[in-house]
């Protein structure tokens, strides 16, 4: 459905997207996932003509963006980063508004104004001033807007960005429903977002793919570490280092990180095999050398850390490339 | 035609939901019919003196009073011509609405044209709020209407060419204060281009003078309709929004 080969965009002096390549089949739902500044943004203005590439192509349902913008427009739905809302219209007259824009049928717009203002849990909220909505109402106008003329492909922006917890689940399963007929491209920050309405994703860092893969394998891969963090209270003749030191000793541990230190009161990220059950032996090691053990809690890995741990292991496999 | 009727109409709305429009109306209201007064109570007077002075010549209501003030109407409107444009693409930028109407199935020229459209419905009724002070002269006289048309039309037609060159340089900024300014700038020079052949007799000056706004609305309020002048301002509308639609694309080159 999406096709991307070898595309570059190049502003004046520096290049937000470098070479990158992917490809989405029909009906997946796919994650852009990446730090600010990675050159999602980018690729997405790229992919609804928005922006014409530096180098390289891009085609949605098989039609070239730069030379049949047109047809490809027709088939995309798209939510930026800021919704584009014209705070000085109501939520109706803005959706008939863009209905109008997209090309619907003028006997359709109602009917599917209606729909998708359901959809989008913005009903109440119909004859109200845009500018006075709150950002979680805009930004459900702004998906409102996005799968108006249902099209078949979706890409969004940062879709929950400026939502509550409640709206965020719902606008979710709403993403989620709208898989199957729809192929999506969603980008985030946050991992859980991913997790929960993605089949496939895409790690992009300073303009380039580091990885595509199912969120099941990605998953798999963090799934071999564990991080705990670690906070003891020792007497005072006893410094962090002492601590630290006993900790790195231990079997299965592979890296200890302090935190912070006070008054007798360490605290340490430690990191290692989850089979190694370390939570275990680090509570024994430490009641063992007689100190107090004041908080012992296993972290999850953050999207920082797999982010970190891909673009390291990028660098290994690319270094591997230039030997050839 | 209907992607460009859609922004078109958006765009009157958008002039009709913002205080802008009720200003500019009062605005042209106010000094109008100001003008319009004085002009007329001049004519009165003349009139009352040639009778006592036993002269019986007849009086033109349109030379002595409507034309005058439609000249000066034309003045005021020139100075309301950036109130009307700057917002066109300079808010679309800002609000980040700009990104909507660009991957919308529409064309850029479609946008182009009725954005300005927009800015002609908005400018047409300020038209229309003078002529109500005209249509008063008519219960009062006999003014001839064909005059007052010809100049109607040279008006609208000015306003148009100014109105797509504003539209242009609304397209380069996302500041509605730079975009006003800029444009102001350049009628204000279009306006005055034709002093220059006033004390020069180079060739070089009558060219510069043709290109002034003025000089090809004069003949118009004369009421002599003169293709010359239609296609001049034709030309320049054309090129405006040529020009805007040019800044639409490269905007895509450029951001």
């Amino acid at each position: 459905m999406i096709k991307v080969e070898g595309l570059s965009k190049r502003y004046a002096r520096n290049l937000a997207v470098d070479n990158i390549s992917f490809e989405v089949a029909k009906g997946e739902i796919v994650g852009f996932l990446g730090p600010n500044g990675a050159g999602k943004t980018t690729t997405m203005r790229i992919l609804t003509c928005f922006l014409p590439p530096s180098s390289g192509k891009a085609s949605v349902a098989g039609f070239d963006t730069l030379e049949q913008p047109m047809e490809v427009k027709r088939r995309i739905g798209y939510l930026p980063e800021t919704p584009p809302l014209y705070p000085d219209m109501a939520v109706k007259e803005y959706l008939e508004f863009v209905g109008n824009l997209k090309g619907l049928p003028s006997k359709e717009i109602p009917r599917r104004v209606a729909e998708v203002m359901d959809r989008c849990a913005v009903a109440d909220m119909s004859g109200r001033l845009i500018g006075k909505l709150s950002k979680g109402y805009r930004q459900r106008v702004g998906l409102a807007q996005a799968i108006l003329h249902n099209p078949e492909v979706l890409i969004l922006d940062e879709p929950t960005s400026g939502l509550d917890p409640k709206q965020i689940s719902e606008t979710r399963e709403l993403i989620s429903s709208l898989a199957g007929d729809h192929t999506i491209i969603l980008s985030t920050h946050i991992l859980s977002e991913i997790e929960h309405s993605c089949n496939k994703v895409i790690i992009i860092s300073r303009g380039k793919v580091v990885a595509t893969d199912t969120v099941k394998n990605l998953n798999s891969r963090m799934q071999g570490a564990e991080g705990v963090i670690v906070e003891v209270g020792a007497p005072s003749n006893v410094d962090a280092a002492q601590v630290r030191q006993l900790f790195e000793q231990m079997p299965g541990v592979s890296r200890v990180v302090m935190r912070e230190s006070n008054e007798g009161r360490h605290s340490f990220e430690v990191e290692g095999l989850r089979d190694a059950s370390v939570r275990g032996e680090l509570a024994r090691a430490v009641v063992h050398a007689g100190w107090d053990l004041t908080e012992l809690r296993p972290q999850g890995f953050s999207l920082e850390d797999i982010f970190l741990e891909l673009t390291a292991s990028e660098k290994k496999s690319s270094e591997g490339v230039t030997v050839q | 035609m209907r992607n460009t009727l859609t922004i078109c109409t958006r765009e009157v709305k958008s002039y009709f939901t913002s205080p802008i429009a009720y200003l500019l109306l009062t605005i042209v209201a106010v000094l109008f019919g100001y003008f319009l007064y004085i002009y007329t109570q001049f004519f009165v007077m003349r009139g009352m003196e040639m009778q006592m002075g036993g002269q019986n010549q007849p009086m033109n209501v349109n030379d002595m009073a409507i034309i005058p003030a439609l000249n000066t109407a034309s003045v005021i409107i020139l100075f309301l011509i950036p109130m009307i444009s700057m917002r066109l693409f300079a808010e679309e930028n800002r609000q980040g609405t700009m990104e909507l109407l660009m991957t919308s199935p529409v064309r850029d020229f479609e946008i182009v044209l009725g954005k300005w459209l927009g800015a002609m419905v908005m400018y047409a009724s300020l038209l229309g709020v003078s002529m109500l002070g005209v249509a008063l002269l008519f219960g009062y006289g006999t003014p001839d209407w064909k005059p007052i048309g010809a100049a109607y039309l040279g008006m609208l037609l000015q306003g148009g060419c100014l109105l797509a060159i504003g539209t242009f340089i609304s397209t380069t900024t996302k500041n509605q204060i730079v975009a006003a300014g800029a444009t102001f700038a350049v009628c204000l020079l279009l306006w005055v281009l034709d002093s220059v052949s006033q004390f020069q007799q180079a060739p070089w000056t009558k060219v510069i003078a043709y290109a002034s706004v003025l000089s090809h609305l004069e003949p118009f309020l004369r009421g002599v309709i003169d293709t010359k002048d239609v296609i001049f301002y034709l030309t320049m509308i054309f090129l405006g929004l040529f020009l805007t639609t040019r800044s639409l694309e490269s905007l895509r080159w450029r951001s």
